[in-house]
């Protein structure tokens, strides 16, 4: 957003070799990668690139805390499907990074951190603010550099870039010392292209496979779809979709498949695992065919795995061949990118009548969508499910909506229903409280013209909240919902149903949240009625800037249903009762 | 060699030696280490050195693990950006030779049984002091492990003991498809796609494994 005078000649640097300091070479590495924004926080041993960012037309967001920067890196690349890029100082800087880039390599996340780091005389004398981080990121990254000459630095930042987009993604982080900045080379564009991809040698789609994985599905009586995040990586929607559509088979989400295949589709049965309805997990645990589509059988969405599908053939479909076989032993491997292999196995498929398994599936909904909370009349109650079916009947499904990680991200999934992939963004694998704000920023930045809901719970938010500034000094228009039930509200529900309810150190003192966002200049308003929602809601998406609704929820509600972690997949705790909410003194 | 052992788990494990083509470069090593501590596996035995091919070393490495962990492992390892090929030697034909350098208390007095037990186990002495003696041994774990015990049997006190590891070689004309497209160092032989992965059949077997 925004461009700068002085950067006209950023462009001839690409195309005509030229003597750069090692601090402009890095940012004419990123505008020949296609970066124009990129989220950061300057320190003493990446100073000369800070100093030599005016000459390049990139965006630089000032963050608050550099979790931010990578979270908001990671936002902007799941929202776009391009690179997303963070920089940060050495020591701390660095250091804050780590768990937003652990939080892109557990869900295969392409973003590339850029640190500066002490010269490299210095390096490992524990020189001011020196740290190891290529050696700290080491098991959180796919791969990571630690730069000390100048003319290592293009092929280096081209090298990351093509690591972090191909294959399965990931983060990747460039560590340069300032010496590397400071001092100049021969940039050259073109001449610092890393060495053609090398595929995983272990990838292989066998005729034989392909032939089998076709039988399997012919023969079935009641398969099922997997499926995974690695739908919307692979570009295979599609794909997925004609399969399912072809052979007639229903679709179960994992919680960042979400969105890769339409919520409003009639095979879709929806999320499936720790907090998926009992219809869609009942429906893997009885099928004789689960067709796996780039996922990984993550123990969210398995349960334990000595009961988990034992009826079912197992076809997977997936990049990363370390992942087969690694949770769950399937009967057919098709190793590669799943559009690829989709493409080679559609032509092989043929209609199939389905519909008595769909059938099947479709009466064990049963009774369970009038227990559902979003069916029952309002009570004088605000519940968080409410909230986010309101959200979701409001925006017509249309906003990008970045969620905290908690319960309100369990009830983001099961009542905010996603139509299209890269619409719901969220910490899947690592679980990292904190990253919606910040990711949300990202995403906005990708996608400007998009509107984009943060839904985070009163913990969560507490974690990043320092990034209203940032909202503040960027001037960006986003929407905030804080579903605020004064309780970590996922770890008390564990403490009610685990922990003989024994609330310890999960009750929680908040600030007014408005209060803090009008100190940002930020409008707010709080919600604590069903009634005043859809005004609320409406409310927040006329105002010209970012506006903050605090939701004041029921305190002790839980989500459901759940399967207690380490059990089966069928044994799930279902909806209390005929009234979907356990009334508690509290609650009145 | 033992097949079957048994984990911390109790769950049945085996013994695994992968032999890796790896960038020289600084780090490598600690990324294959690493790898191995986050999957939580112990690393038996690892030894490097400079391969055939300019820029590459190779390494042998031992593990324990699950029967099923080892194709997870290789592709594991084929996921660090500086490893070129992995091969699981599993149960294909192959030579494995550690190299061990132990040291004794010896005085001329009492030497002469340990130039018999070297003799006998096709041993050398490479260092001879005047309360002290050097073997150098080659061969198989057992063998040398067999040394070791005799030796601890023996008056003779063993005062240090140095260890290399264990390298693995494949038998017979063997290139993976990996370094075989990355080229030749030396003259290859045309041969089927098929029978890349297996051991030239009717090599000789000079020496057992």
């Amino acid at each position: 957003m925004g461009s700068k005078a002085n950067s006209l000649s950023a462009n001839a640097h690409l195309t005509t070799p030229t003597r750069l300091t090692g601090a402009e070479i890095v940012w004419a590495t990123l505008v020949g990668e296609g970066v124009t924004d990129v989220f950061g926080y300057p320190g003493g041993a990446i100073l000369p690139v800070y100093d030599a960012l005016r000459k390049f037309p990139i965006h630089h967001v000032l963050v608050r805390h550099e979790q931010g920067a990578s979270h908001m890196a990671d936002g902007y690349a799941r929202a776009s499907g391009k690179v997303g890029v963070a920089i940060a100082t050495s020591g701390p800087g660095a250091t804050n990074l780590v768990t937003g880039i652990a939080t892109a390599m557990l869900d295969s996340i392409p973003i590339v951190c850029i640190t500066g780091n002490v010269s490299s005389r210095v390096l490992g004398t524990d020189a001011f603010q020196e740290v190891d981080i290529t050696g700290i990121t080491l098991p959180v990254t796919k791969h990571n550099f630690l730069i000390n000459k100048t003319e290592d630095i293009a092929p280096a930042i081209r090298y990351a870039f093509q690591i972090a987009k191909s294959g399965r993604p990931g983060p990747v982080l460039v560590d340069i010392t300032k010496d590397a900045q400071q001092a100049t080379a021969i940039f050259d564009f073109a001449a610092a292209k890393p060495r053609a991809y090398r595929p995983h040698p272990m990838l292989r789609v066998e005729e034989s496979g392909l032939a089998q994985a076709a039988e399997l599905i012919r023969n079935a009586k009641r398969p099922v779809i997997l499926a995974g995040h690695g739908i919307t990586e692979s570009g295979a929607m599609e794909q997925v979709r004609t399969l399912a559509e072809r052979a007639q088979i229903p679709v179960a989400l994992t919680l960042l498949g979400l969105g890769a295949f339409p919520a409003s589709h009639a095979l879709n049965m929806g999320m499936m695992g720790m907090h998926g309805e009992a219809w869609v997990n009942h429906a893997i645990q009885d099928a004789d065919l689960l067709i796996a589509c780039g996922m990984r059988f993550d123990d969210r969405v398995t349960g334990t795995t000595a009961t988990y599908a034992t009826k079912a053939k197992k076809i997977h479909i997936e990049v990363d061949p370390a992942e087969i076989n690694k949770n769950i032993a399937v009967d057919v491997a098709l190793v590669g990118d799943l559009r690829e292999v989709l493409e080679e196995l559609l032509p092989r498929i043929s209609g199939r009548d389905g519909s008595a398994w769909l059938k099947t599936i479709d009466s064990s909904k049963g009774a369970v969508a009038v227990r559902d909370i979003k069916n029952l009349p309002d009570s004088g109650h605000l519940y968080a499910a409410h909230v986010v079916h309101d959200l979701w009947r409001i925006t017509g499904g249309n906003a990008i909506v970045v969620t905290d990680v908690g319960q309100h991200q369990m009830w983001e999934a099961q009542y905010f229903h996603h139509e299209h992939p890269r619409t719901l963004i969220t910490s899947g694998g690592l679980g990292t409280m904190g990253f919606a704000l910040p990711a949300a920023i990202g995403a906005k930045f990708a996608c400007p013209d998009k509107e984009v809901w943060v839904i985070a719970g009163d913990g969560g938010f507490q974690m990043t909240a320092s990034e209203l500034s940032t909202i503040a000094q960027e001037k960006i228009k986003i929407n905030i919902a804080i579903i605020n039930n004064g309780y970590l509200g996922m770890v008390r529900q564990w403490q009610e149903f685990f922990y003989e309810s024994n609330y310890e150190a999960t009750p929680l003192v908040s600030p007014d949240f408005v209060k803090l966002a009008d100190a940002h200049g930020i409008a707010g308003r709080a919600v604590s009625t069903r009634a005043d929602v859809v005004d609320a809601v409406n409310e927040a998406r006329s105002s010209p800037g970012t506006f903050l609704l605090n939701f004041m929820v029921e305190k002790e509600d839980s989500v459901y249903p759940m399967i207690p972690a380490g059990s089966a997949l069928h044994e799930m705790i279902r909806r209390p009762g005929k009234n979907p909410i356990v009334e508690s003194s509290d609650d009145i | 060699m033992r097949a079957q052992l048994s984990g911390i788990s109790g769950k049945a494990v085996m013994l695994h030696t992968f032999v890796a083509y790896v960038e020289d470069i600084p780090g490598v090593l600690t990324r294959v280490a690493s790898l191995f501590r986050r999957l939580n596996i112990n690393i038996n035995s690892l030894t490097v050195g400079r391969s055939e091919r300019v820029g590459l070393s190779r390494l042998t490495l031992v593990c324990e693990a699950s029967a099923e962990a080892g194709h997870r492992i290789r592709a594991s390892l084929y996921k660090l950006e500086n490893v070129v090929d992995v091969d699981d030697i599993a149960q294909a034909p192959s030579v494995t030779r550690e190299l061990a350098l132990i040291k004794v208390a010896a005085t001329p007095q009492n030497r002469s049984y340990i130039f018999e037990l070297v003799e006998v186990f096709r041993a050398r002495i490479v260092d001879l002091a005047p309360e002290s003696l050097m073997i150098e041994m080659t061969g198989v774990e057992s063998k040398i492990e067999g040394l070791i015990q005799v030796l601890n049997e023996s008056e003779d006190r063993v005062l240090e003991i140095c260890r290399s590891g264990k390298m693995t070689m494949r038998r017979g004309h063997h290139t993976s498809r990996v370094l075989r497209a990355m080229g030749a160092t030396a003259e290859e032989k045309p041969e089927a796609e098929a029978q890349l992965d297996e051991a030239e059949v009717g090599s000789v077997d000079i020496e057992p494994a």
